[in-house]
């Protein structure tokens, strides 16, 4: 194939241009790591497990914003994942084609509405909501049960890690509702019609049929969400309430996130060392991302009929 | 006429789970049964007997509605979106389209066996043939669900080639041997009728020789009603053949049915004759 | 053969039937629960938002509290220019990564490209907010400037603008280009005049999808341009965003000003659903 001058321009052009992409993932992965390198040297693994955060004495532990993010992050999986695989399996298998189309619009739309404004609707619609009857209705009723009563103890404000996580499952139901019917309807209809074959009822085809088959996808489904719920700035830092570095058991208690300790305190963080910290918190956020986005493709690629290429 | 109620003698049948009563006189009747996708007008007041204990071919050219037959005979045409079905079909006396029977009763005392093997790749081997008995809440001790496993593997002739595979995945088979799985499963809620959609058309010719041999043994103890695109097949294995063409106005219809021998060898109709001298189809 | 001729026997036992039905409810209940949702943010949206919104919301720009009125113009020239620029930006590298991987075969650096882009597509916005504010806003420029929110949101744009444009050039049947090849056109010619016209109008998509997704994020755009509450086009200065805005009238303490960042996003979620799904008619399917 001949090759001439303005094929040689082209191609150094546009592949300068692309080649930029992997040089800003290594530019940002680099960059980082040497901007957050003061404070990992200084406090190594301790940044993980101390909850001292004292900008003035400069010991910095982010322990508090993990377990944050932890705790939402997992709220926000275990209200979500139910809701958004029933509502995949409904628009799957049970709804008529035309109800399904408009019902998985409306969901999709969810997905269109900026972070900013689920934080607004949640700061001024949920949290009043949960401060004025769901928080003390479960104090009251759960309060009293050995172990699980421990969630709900303390002073309610309103604005806490619940209310947190609850958010963060309300942002990721259209995502989970996406991939799970991606991944759903990518089950064989030979397989159904084997399991309805030996006299199965719909709900027992779809549990024993249609759902181990799609469970490889439907977990990384989760996983996507997670991952979106993990690195969630602007709808969490406006409910979690950023104030208390305690570790409780209590789900009321007004911590703070990885993502929204970084967006509250960047301002402050004039010293070098402060600085440092800060960037170590978008470090650990940006190492977890890597991972668990990876593991979603993986578990997602090997069973739907998903695109194989920039994907999702 | 009259259908005679009898138990069925196949060995070492499950204890029934509830007082029901026991599958009458394996015999399939319809009765103008037609069938439609949506508008589309796709079998066309079929009306004919199946005998029990016997095999019975239907054939016919692609398109003429010979699936869709098979399938109205255990509710499982209306699974499609759009689908429906007229007119009445008796297993034994009873309309299985009445409106108080529930189609998924049907399907659990019917077997079906499919054109593309379709075992459950999640469940093993063993689970595939417990699967059926398991949804019909036949729960048994674990020497009884061996058991049970095994003779249905045994009549399905697929027991020595996996008796020490129980524990693989069902899809870890070859086509035949999945296949002849899928026959088990079948079998394992002990149907008195087995349909049987092409079975061995995504098959070689060894496996499709076996899955024959099994059918003309199941014959003893089964209806067995048998839709096949290979005529060859129908005169080896059926006692009796049904014709079905799709007329001009697209709708499948029960041209010819008799003694298989003599539909093939002095065919009464034009149109079956034209079939079976390979003028079309 | 009568009704009573039949047994009961053509009943599938009761407990299988009410699980079925159960869960059939409680699949519909979950349904409806994530429609809800969207319902209930849509009206709390309309509700709150539409009374805030006048003329002078538009083009004023924010007054101190205790004076009334004033408005987000600031903050939505402010999102018009930073998206636009980041735009400007991303758009000519997501197009060309898209024709790097499809068009020039490129062997293994094809997936490092891809691989590469997927990844910057997982990362939390914050992150490359805090990258660019370490490496331009601390580092190379010195100060909060649209610059540096531009930048932010052109890393976020990127992936995107390659994904979809990569979708959009696979559809372009492979004949076409075979055909021009045949003809003796060179390659880049092929590319430019025959692939990408004839993916015109989903390329075009994918920059307007990639756009509007870009203005609606709040993160990256806290760290670096910072906001402001003046009408500015400095690129080497603070600039206002209307989800900055948004966010800075929410944490207040002041209920005029809540009822301001309710319309403001009202307005944000007009325009960028707006855009977004009427484009989606235009883009392949993935395309979000």
């Amino acid at each position: 194939m001949r090759s001439g001058r303005g094929d040689r321009v082209f191609a150094g052009g546009v592949t300068g241009l692309a080649l930029i992409v992997p040089l800003t993932l290594a530019g940002i992965t680099f960059l980082m790591v040497e901007a957050a390198w003061p404070s990992i040297t200084k406090y190594g693994v301790g940044f993980l497990t101390s909850s001292t955060w004292d900008p003035v004495k400069e010991i910095f532990g982010a322990a508090a914003y993990l377990y944050g993010t932890l705790v939402t992050t997992a709220i926000a999986v275990v209200l979500a994942a139910p809701v958004a695989v029933g509502a995949a399996i409904f628009l799957v298998e049970y709804a008529p084609k035309r109800i399904a189309g408009t019902l998985s619009f409306l969901i999709e739309v969810l997905a269109y509405i900026p972070s900013i404004v689920y934080g607004l609707w949640g700061l001024f619609v949920l949290v009043p909501l949960f401060r004025e009857n769901v928080e003390p209705s479960l104090q009251s009723l759960l309060g009293p049960v050995p172990i699980v009563g421990g969630l709900f103890a303390g002073a309610i404000g309103g604005r806490d890690l619940l209310v947190g996580g609850v958010i963060l499952a309300i942002m990721i139901v259209p995502i989970l509702v996406a991939v799970s019917r991606e991944v759903i309807a990518a089950v064989p209809t030979a397989q159904r019609e084997g399991m309805l074959g030996i006299g199965a009822t719909k709900w027992e085809m779809v549990r024993g049929a249609v759902l181990p088959y799609a469970r490889i996808g439907i977990i990384g489904a989760i996983v996507l969400g997670l991952a979106r719920a993990f690195g969630e700035t602007m709808a969490v830092t406006l409910v979690v309430g950023n104030s208390s570095t305690a570790i409780t058991s209590s789900l009321f208690v007004p911590g703070y996130t990885m993502a929204s300790a970084i967006a509250n305190q960047f301002v402050e963080a004039t010293g070098q060392l402060y600085f440092s910290a800060i960037v170590e918190i978008a470090v650990l956020l940006l190492i977890v991302a890597l991972v668990v986005n990876t593991l979603a493709r993986l578990l997602i690629r090997r069973v739907s009929a998903a695109p194989q290429g920039f994907a999702i | 006429m009259t259908m005679t109620v009898a138990r069925p003698t196949t060995t070492g049948a499950p204890e029934a789970l509830t007082p029901e009563p026991a599958p009458v006189e394996p015999a399939i009747r319809t009765e103008r049964l037609n069938a439609w996708y949506g508008p589309t007008h796709a079998v066309g007041d079929v009306t004919f007997e199946i005998p029990g204990r016997s095999v019975t071919a239907i054939i016919g050219p692609s398109g003429c509605g010979k699936s869709t037959l098979l399938r109205c005979l255990n509710r499982m045409h209306e699974i499609t979106p759009g689908a429906r079905v007229g007119g009445q079909v008796f297993l034994g006396s009873e309309d299985i389209y009445w409106q108080g029977v529930d189609a998924v009763e049907v399907r659990g005392r019917v077997g079906m066996v499919f054109q593309r093997p379709n075992p459950f790749p999640m469940m093993s081997v063993y689970e595939n043939v417990a699967a059926g008995p398991r949804l019909r809440g036949w729960e048994r001790s674990r020497a009884e669900m061996d058991e049970m496993v095994e003779r249905n593997l045994r009549r399905a002739a697929l027991w020595d080639e996996v008796k020490d595979k129980l524990r693989r995945s069902g899809a870890a088979l070859s086509g035949g041997q999945q296949q002849r799985l899928c026959i088990a499963r079948a079998l394992a809620t002990d149907p008195a009728i087995l349909l049987m959609d092409e079975p061995a058309s995504a098959l070689d010719p060894i496996a499709t020789y076996k899955i024959e041999e099994l059918v003309r043994e199941l014959a003893d103890e089964l209806t067995i009603v048998i839709v096949t695109h290979n005529m060859q097949q129908a005169s080896r294995v059926s006692a009796r053949t049904a014709f079905m063409l799709a007329a001009d106005d697209g709708v499948g219809r029960l041209i010819e049915y008799g003694k298989t021998d003599e539909l093939f060898t002095t065919p009464r109709d034009e149109r079956t004759e034209a079939y079976i001298t390979g003028r079309f189809g | 053969m009568t009704a009573a001729a039949l047994a009961p026997a053509w009943r599938v036992r009761r407990r299988r039937r009410v699980a079925d039905t159960v869960m059939a409810v409680l699949l519909v209940v979950a349904t409806a629960i994530a429609v809800g949702l969207l319902v209930l943010i849509l009206g709390y949206l309309l509700v709150n938002g539409l009374p805030a919104l006048n003329v002078a919301f538009f083009t004023e720009r924010p007054k101190p509290f205790g004076v009334e009125g004033g408005g987000v113009g600031p903050a939505i020239v402010g999102t018009l220019i930073v998206s636009a620029l980041a735009g400007v930006i991303a758009i000519p590298i997501g197009i060309a990564a898209a024709i790097f991987v499809t068009e020039l075969r490129p062997g293994r650096w094809g997936g490092i490209v891809r691989f590469a882009a997927e990844l910057i597509a997982g990362l939390p916005s914050i992150a490359v907010g805090v990258f660019v504010w370490s490496f331009l806003v601390r580092g190379l420029l010195g100060r909060y400037s649209a610059l540096a929110g531009a930048v932010a949101l052109a890393v976020i744009m990127v992936p995107i603008v390659a994904r979809t444009t990569e979708e959009v050039l696979r559809l372009v049947p492979g004949s076409l280009r075979e055909a021009a090849l045949a003809l003796g056109a060179p390659r880049w010619r092929v590319i430019l005049r025959v692939v990408l016209p004839t993916a015109r109008a989903g390329v075009a998509t994918a920059a307007v999808l990639a756009v509007a997704r870009a203005a609606g994020e709040t993160a990256p755009l806290l760290l670096t341009a910072l906001g402001n509450l003046f009408f500015s086009t400095d690129l080497l200065r603070p600039i206002a965003a209307l989800p900055l805005q948004i966010y800075q009238y929410a944490s207040s303490p002041y209920d005029d000003w809540h009822a301001k960042a309710w319309g403001g996003s009202l307005i944000l979620v007009a325009v960028i659903a707006a855009v977004s799904l009427a484009l989606r008619a235009f883009a392949p399917r993935g395309a979000r």
